[in-house]
């Protein structure tokens, strides 16, 4: 298991109050991505967990692109992946953003 | 809510505790945010899931207080680990301890095989667990119609409640076809024969012999429907119960043991066309089965 650490400069923070945020589930080709709120509000901290070795740069360019365009600042990631491929990484962390900022449901 | 219909058999577990309990009354228990994983897949080298593949907690049914608990079928097939069955043994014990009944969402392949000693004593727990609930009055109401059915030890402990609720989707059994089929060999049983799986263990031949008490639409309103229904039935468990399902299971081997295929059993219930069952719509299929069935009478 490869365990990748990102703590990146995010200029838009976080909107709504929920504390935590879950999408996604741990399949092939899928990942789950657990949001929850971090300490400084212009950092996003992301943690991922996966058993596909050696494409740090890959996500690295995935999270950096994340941060560019979402209300990300004041977030704590924690990723489980399933072998996901990009698109997928992305649209699960838009989702995650997206459903931390709705009202408890 | 939308009048648009929910596939039980599409969603995924919280959605399905989201569509089956009251709104805003559902508190998790040891949620994803504890991050209680399993501490055997790291050694294989596979992933974990933050909830490892259950989410149990407490809610509302149409105001009545319950504990639920729903498996994710598409984390390793919905199996139990360690971490899986103490959730579940957890919540059951909680269950009779505060004399609340339970309904538990089963999407299951059975233990997972990369913590298998873990899970077959998680099996032997959680059914241990239903048998003293119910024995303190408490209802376990089952639901299966996910993607990975219920099998294996899934099927032992479906076995332990007081209703089961299914679909056509939901398969019910202990051995997969897969693992009949290598045994002993496709002549027995082709595990990639769709029809013939299904017609042998998904839930129209479960309900029509006994071996599931309530068939429903693969609706999530219609699964919540028959919990409720469930859920105000008396909640009798005692020795003479086993008894009549015994001498009911005895009788069961000494009509059907001998047919080859579901059809026959079907046939000898005394339904003049068992091949339309597979094709029958759900409504039609529930009020002939109602009048052929098998009853289980709260044991199987």
């Amino acid at each position: 298991m490869e365990i990748l650490h990102f703590d990146i400069a995010a200029p838009m923070p976080a909107g709504g109050t929920r504390k935590m945020a879950l999408v996604g589930v741990v399949a092939s080709g899928n990942l789950e991505v657990l949001v929850e709120r971090g300490d400084a509000a212009d950092r996003c901290a992301i943690e991922i967990s996966t058993a596909a070795h050696g494409f740090r740069d890959l996500w690295d360019a995935v999270v950096a692109d994340f941060v560019g365009r979402r209300a990300a600042g004041g977030l704590r990631i924690a990723i489980n992946d399933g072998g996901a491929r990009p698109d997928t990484v992305s649209l699960r962390l838009a989702q995650g953003v997206r459903l931390i900022e709705e009202p408890e449901a | 809510m939308s009048n648009i219909r929910q596939s039980w058999y599409e969603a995924g577990a919280r959605e399905r505790i989201a569509a089956l309990v009251d709104p805003r009354s559902f508190a998790e228990f040891v949620g994803p945010e504890c991050r209680e994983t399993s501490p055997h897949l790291g050694i294989f080298n596979l992933p974990a899931q933050f909830d490892d593949g259950i989410v149990v907690g407490s809610g509302s049914i149409n105001g009545t207080p319950v504990l639920v608990a729903a498996q994710e079928g598409r984390f390793m097939g919905g199996a139990f680990g360690e971490v899986h069955g103490a959730k579940l043994t957890g919540l059951l014990r909680a269950a009779k301890a505060l004399g609340r009944d339970v309904v538990i969402a089963f999407d299951t392949g059975g233990v997972r095989l990369q913590e298998a000693n873990a899970g077959e004593i998680a099996i032997a727990e959680i059914m241990r667990a239903i048998v003293e609930a119910r024995l303190d009055g408490v209802r376990v109401v089952g639901l299966i119609g996910g993607r990975a059915g219920c099998y294996g030890g899934g099927g032992l402990i479906a076995g332990c409640c007081s209703t089961l609720i299914v679909s056509e989707q939901g398969r019910i059994s202990v051995t997969g076809p897969e693992v009949i089929e290598t045994n002993k060999g496709v002549e027995e049983f082709d595990s990639r024969d769709r029809a013939l799986v299904w017609r042998t263990m998904g839930g129209k031949h479960r309900t029509l012999i006994g071996g599931a008490d309530v068939f429903v639409d693969d609706d999530a309103a219609a699964f919540r429907a028959a919990a409720t229904a469930a859920l105000a039935r008396p909640a009798k468990f005692d020795a003479a119960t086993l008894a009549a399902e015994q001498a009911r299971l005895e009788r069961r081997i000494a009509r059907f043991g001998d047919m080859s295929d579901a059809t026959d059993i079907w046939h000898a219930l005394g339904i003049n066309d068992p091949k339309a069952i597979p094709d029958m719509p759900a409504d039609a299929f529930a009020t002939l089965a109602a009048q052929y069935r098998e009853s289980a009478d709260d044991a199987r």
